[in-house]
């Protein structure tokens, strides 16, 4: 059990957290390790994004056990939040200030109090960050008021990537995004993972956030109904309770085909006619 | 802590530098509050003079409540989040915004005292005195400005209760402010050197609302 905590990035066993009287966590039991991506999926009401805000300090749990990154969250959930990098629903921008602006403020907010960040690398980081996500040019100088939602995402996106926290908490984070940033947003969680950060992502794209997944946890009413890995060996894929799932696409005359897994098992071709899908 | 609060109030005095909501509107209605005192009092020039201190922190006082607000509307509920979760010492943050508060009020306070002279036409006898009772007066007003603005920031009714819990808060600040110009500007009875407890009176609201909102910013901060 030591072993399991000193390895894990988030402990939770049978936390409880109350947003009023209403139990928002009910006693969720999940360990995440080092370099694994979760993906949090259920309905709405279900408890997701309630468990990132617990993980990242915003929530209290009132009951249970909670270990961040070292930090017993009943005891300070303050600490913490220098660590977490967290993409809620909203961006939580400064209007008035320039994407630049907001970015190089989140950056070394996270790194003042005891940590000496240099000007220099905090600029390079926040270059960096801009840069990979298509924030370049004209759009640096623009006031985070005026961008669009989706450029509002991106740059609230960028503040998790320049901080390069140990554990990423990603609320709908495909959301908002077009297909490019999607494929940029793949591509730093891949990254951040196997540079050892902890990823936990709350969706309801299954499609999007599956292919990141090492493990999808599902929660109903506050609590984690299932847990289980993500890929499977053959290929193919499964949905939260472990079913078989074929994926079929229309090439847009009566017939359709089998577009996943590749390896599909033996099937007759169906067609698609008046009154729905025919297989014969 | 030092470091966070010189952070927060680059980033509060850079959005005003942006918005221009206190140079462009508390400022005016501090003025507008000036001259409408005036016509009050009429034309007579003794009434006024002696008028001058009290009207000058009243107006001071009412601009204290709309730059408070703007502070705490600064951080919608969005960026409240993003701030939470900056990790910034809350201590520090209380100090950053208290600070850049008590800038606008002192560029608003410069604003208000030429319009005093103008419009009163008072005679400055100790311009250390009137700086000094300024100075404390601003910190302390913007102190515990900033810590009711923190204990109202979460309510839907902050706009309503801000003034409500603020002013009688501040009530010190306009009795010895009052009573420190009076005597730095030789008008209402006030004479050189008696200004002096009412400075100290000045000195010990601020060192009490500074002292009291680094303890107490951050629970308060996690409650809203």
């Amino acid at each position: 059990m030591w072993a399991l905590v000193m390895a894990s990035a988030v402990l939770l066993r049978a936390a409880v957290a109350l947003a009023g009287r209403f139990p928002a966590l009910a006693g969720v039991d999940l360990v995440v390790a080092p370099g694994e991506v979760v993906v949090l999926e259920g309905p709405n009401g279900a408890g997701k994004t309630s468990l990132l805000r617990a993980c990242a300090g915003l929530l209290p749990i009132t009951a249970g056990d909670a270990e961040v990154l070292g930090f017993d969250l009943r005891r300070d959930r303050v600490g913490v939040r220098r660590e977490v990098g967290f993409l809620g629903h909203d961006a939580a921008l400064y209007d008035d200030l320039t994407v630049v602006e907001n970015v190089r403020f989140a950056v070394r907010a996270g790194a003042a109090g005891g940590r000496r960040a240099r000007a220099a690398s905090v600029e390079a980081g926040v270059d960096a960050a801009l840069e990979r996500l298509g924030l370049i040019g004209r759009l640096r100088r623009t006031p985070a008021g005026r961008l669009s939602a989706g450029q509002r995402r991106r740059v609230a996106l960028a503040v998790v990537v320049a901080r390069r926290p140990a554990l990423w908490l990603l609320d709908e984070p495909h959301a908002a995004f077009d297909a490019g940033a999607r494929a940029v947003l793949d591509d730093v969680v891949r990254e951040a993972a196997a540079a050892g950060a902890a990823v936990i992502l709350a969706s309801h794209e299954p499609h999007a956030s599956s292919p990141l997944a090492d493990r999808i946890v599902s929660m109903v009413g506050g609590r984690v109904s299932a847990d289980h890995p993500a890929a499977r060996s053959d290929g193919g894929a499964s949905d939260a309770l472990g079913n078989d799932t074929l994926e079929i696409g229309a090439s847009g005359g009566d017939e359709v085909s089998v577009l996943s897994p590749t390896a599909a098992p033996t099937m007759v071709a169906p067609t698609l006619g008046s009154g729905g899908l025919h297989v014969a | 802590m030092w470091r966070d609060g010189a952070l927060v109030a680059g980033k509060d005095l850079r959005i005003e530098a942006r918005s221009r909501v206190v140079l462009n509107q508390v400022a005016p209605f501090g003025l507008v509050v000036l001259v409408l005192f005036a016509f009050a009092l009429g034309p007579s020039p003794a009434p006024l003079t002696n008028a001058a201190p009290g009207l000058f922190w009243v107006s001071v006082l009412f601009a204290t409540v709309l730059a408070v607000q703007r502070s705490v509307a600064v951080e919608s509920s969005e960026a409240r989040d993003g701030l939470r979760l900056s990790g910034l010492d809350p201590a520090g943050v209380f100090l950053g915004k208290t600070l850049a508060v008590a800038a606008e009020l002192a560029a608003l306070e410069v604003i208000l005292a030429v319009g005093v002279v103008l419009f009163y036409g008072v005679v400055v006898h100790s311009l250390w005195a009137l700086v000094a009772a300024c100075v404390a007066g601003t910190l302390g007003l913007a102190a515990a400005g900033t810590l009711y603005g923190a204990l109202a920031g979460g309510l839907r009714v902050r706009e309503t209760l801000l003034p409500f819990l603020l002013l009688p808060v501040v009530a010190p600040v306009l009795v010895a402010g009052t009573r420190a110009w009076q005597s730095a500007l030789g008008s209402g009875g006030g004479t050189g050197g008696s200004g002096d407890p009412w400075l100290r009176l000045l000195c010990v609201f601020a060192a009490v609302y500074l002292a009291l909102g680094v303890v107490i910013f951050g629970p308060l901060q996690e409650a809203s």
